[in-house]
């Protein structure tokens, strides 16, 4: 995919001594992060995660850590405002 | 929220069938014109939250003890998707109670999720009905739903199907697995062009009032710049994603911005004092506008719209408060 977000900022990390290499990381990723090498995962490139906290919530070993979030400008601002984690309406007219 | 009473214009329930079970409601794989005019509708944000499907098991066809059972969430849209596609396949549609959302934003909230999911395959009673305990999601559902707990409580196992359900005949095809192409979220000029109208309304409800009122007040120009500050931040982004500069969307609404501004110029008389003043107000606008857009994109992180709001938030701020004091400074000379 040709779209890809600010380098650097993701909080994904991988602890490769845990990984069994079930590969359940690849199956739910939505943007091919991961890759399976020699029987573990690996990350291929962390600037295309969008930190949906798909991998980390279906790792059966808790191999993957990542501040799971919504990328939504509106989130961001309402959690500012009203002093909460990043909230969007969702449902109701927002786009998501 | 009741079921709105146009429900029965809709294909959503068809008749009952009767099963160990008890009686399951059974709807079809066609699609009409309400549906049709239900998904335009929810797409412009009209009575968007009206479009609720009754959580629970329905039937699809002639479903059997070893047919396939697929997850939804109870947004209609997505229920809508799913069952359009199951075109000749005697299946079992799971909806869970997501709140009118769909999948994905669900998923992300955590409504379309492992507690939801456990609760509603032991609330319909579906090992009852079923010979097999396997059951079918759409990959976008997988930021809520841990595959291994659901196994662990329920004894049923997840696989998660195909990102668009148009995929699912060919993800059947291959032995309920997914390719590589079919778990990869597309951000294609179609994907994002039918988000602009909710983007459009959005910000529309705001902007255009107030470039009537410019233009009432005999500021013709200003009223033009308006609605295409509107413009460029809530379709011209959309449309042209790829291509505006930079990855930052706060930017690639700026890059909008002054290309509608440079644009119009000519068509409006401002020497470039003006000029500038009017540059430092409306594309601000057009980039806040596009920043918004992170939240319809499919391949934005959080902590990346963190970073560039830290950023963007202030110089947009900044841009316009420059631009208007240029405005009055000249005024009062
Ligand atoms: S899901 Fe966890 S254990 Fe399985 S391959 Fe990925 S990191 Fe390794
Ligand atoms: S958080 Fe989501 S996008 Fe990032 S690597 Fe995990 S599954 Fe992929």
């Amino acid at each position: 995919m040709s779209l890809r977000y600010l380098k650097g900022v993701a909080t994904l990390k991988l602890d490769a001594a845990r990984c069994t290499g079930c590969g359940m990381c690849v199956n739910v990723c939505p943007h091919a992060v991961f890759r399976l090498e020699n029987r573990k995962a690996i990350i291929t490139d962390a600037d295309l995660c969008m930190e949906c906290g798909a991998c980390a919530l279906n790792c059966p070993v808790q191999a993957i850590t990542v501040k799971k979030g919504t990328g939504c400008a509106t989130a961001v601002r309402n959690g500012f405002l009203h002093g909460t984690e990043p909230d969007c309406g969702c449902g109701e007219d927002s786009g998501c | 929220m009741s079921m709105n009473g146009n429900e029965n214009q809709f294909t959503t329930v068809t008749g009952t069938l009767n099963t160990s079970a008890g009686q399951i409601p059974s709807t079809s794989a066609e699609y009409k014109s309400a549906d049709r005019l239900a998904a335009w509708k929810a797409r412009w944000g009209i009575h968007r939250a009206a479009w609720l499907i009754k959580p629970g098991l329905y039937a699809l066809g002639a479903p059997s003890a070893a047919s396939p059972v697929f997850a939804t969430a109870n947004y209609k849209l997505s229920f809508d998707n799913l069952r359009r596609n199951l075109k000749g396949i005697d299946s079992w549609i799971l909806v869970l109670n997501t709140k009118g959302i769909n999948v994905w934003c669900a998923a992300g909230k955590g409504t379309f999720g492992t507690l939801e999911l456990v609760r509603s395959i032991m609330e319909t009673g579906l090992e009852k009905l079923l010979e097999h305990k396997s059951i079918i999601l759409p990959q976008l559902g997988a930021p809520g739903v841990a595959a291994h707990r659901v196994k662990a409580y329920t004894g049923f196992s997840v696989t998660y199907g195909p990102v668009r359900a148009e995929d699912i005949p060919e993800f059947m095809r291959l032995g309920n697995k997914t390719s590589p192409e079919m778990r990869e979220v597309r951000f294609g000029f179609f994907d994002r062009i039918i988000l602009a109208p909710v983007e459009f309304v959005q910000f529309g409800k705001y902007i255009l009032p107030a470039a009537l009122i410019l233009y009432l007040l005999g500021l013709k120009a200003d009223a033009v710049l308006a609605a295409g500050a509107l413009l460029a931040g809530s379709v011209l982004v959309p449309a042209f994603l790829p291509r505006l500069p930079g990855r930052s969307f706060a930017l690639k609404g700026a890059a909008a911005g002054f290309s509608v501004v440079a644009a119009l110029s000519p068509l409006l008389d401002f020497d470039l004092y003006q000029f500038c003043a009017r540059t430092l107000i409306y594309i601000p606008i057009a980039s806040f506008i596009g920043l918004e857009f992170t939240g319809s994109s499919t391949y934005t992180s959080l902590s990346g719209v963190k970073k560039e709001m830290r950023i963007a938030m202030p110089a947009q701020a900044l841009a316009l408060l420059t631009g208007l004091l240029m405005l009055a400074f000249r005024r009062l000379l």
